[in-house]
């Protein structure tokens, strides 16, 4: 039988995750898709999609943290993003983090190139790779809760995000 | 993790989480409570045709689900009216709505 209260426990579970990974679930679709538009509007599907199957995935998560599962919709609607309109990710980010950091000029401009290097690097790495790297670095995600939003295993992420690192600095040092 | 390496301090740096803007998280409340909303009327429409078919007329449970339609859709104009004098909060989510679907569900399923 169901508990008395259970619809608006779940209501206020649904709010809790949405106000503590908006950002989380943004930053994703940013550094993912690389521009905001786009990012917005797979953001709001994101939280969409995830209203709809939440009471079946807080059952099944037995008191797992919801954001690998919320950041695999993310991936999914991604994937389906580029599949439909034949896209791949934007190297020309409007990177936040280098243009509100302050720095003096000389620094400003080389720092600049040095990100904008990383960041195309990124993009042009595999998409398991470029995923991986994003939610470690962009959203601070572990090896487990990476490992849950790929649908792999511990170590195989553990050696996906070590060999895209290797593959990124490759690339960096060709560039010189 | 343990000491980081040059590339990844740079991919820290690089991919720095990106504050949504403030109108996306009102835009993503406001497409949330449309979305369950429609889920609340979506079942109303389905309970209604529930009761034209015949088959359902024969469960004793019919004369309850009418009287829970009717109690439903007191608490859908209520949740309605409630949700306009609040726009734009999650809270809103329409829970007597989606109480009413829940509710109705369980009725026809006994």
């Amino acid at each position: 039988m169901e508990k008395v209260g259970d619809t608006a426990e779940l209501d206020a579970e649904f709010t809790a995750l949405y106000r503590a990974h908006l950002r989380d679930v943004y930053s994703y679709a940013y550094y993912r898709i690389g521009n905001h538009h786009d990012a917005e509007d797979l953001t709001e599907q994101t939280f969409l999609q995830a209203w709809r199957h939440f009471e079946r995935a807080r059952s099944e998560a037995n008191g797992r943290p919801l954001r690998p599962w919320l950041i695999r919709i993310a991936h999914n609607l991604a994937a389906n993003y580029y599949r439909d309109r034949a896209r791949r990710p934007q190297t020309g980010l409007e990177d936040a983090a280098v243009v509100s950091t302050p720095h003096e000029t000389e620094q400003l401009v080389e720092g600049r190139e040095e990100l904008r290097d990383v960041l195309e690097g990124v993009a042009a790495l595999p998409d398991d790779r470029r995923e991986a790297l994003i939610m470690r670095f962009a959203l601070g995600m572990d090896n487990r809760e990476i490992a849950r939003a790929l649908g792999r295993s511990e170590g195989a992420t553990k050696v996906l995000l070590h060999r895209a690192i290797k593959q990124l600095e490759g690339a960096l040092a060709a560039r010189g | 993790m343990g000491e980081l390496s040059d590339t990844e301090r740079l991919l820290r740096f690089a991919l720095a989480p990106v504050e949504p803007p403030r109108a996306l998280g009102e835009r993503v409340e406001r497409g949330l409570t449309l979305v369950a909303g429609a889920a609340a009327e979506e079942l109303a429409d389905w309970e209604l045709k529930a009761m034209r078919d015949p088959r359902n007329w024969m469960r004793p449970v019919a004369a309850v689900a009418v009287g829970g339609a009717a109690a439903g859709a007191l608490v859908l104009v209520r949740a309605r009216a409630h949700h306009r004098a609040r726009p734009g909060g999650l809270k809103a989510l329409d829970r007597g709505a989606r109480d009413v679907a829940r509710g109705l569900r369980r009725r026809f399923e006994r």
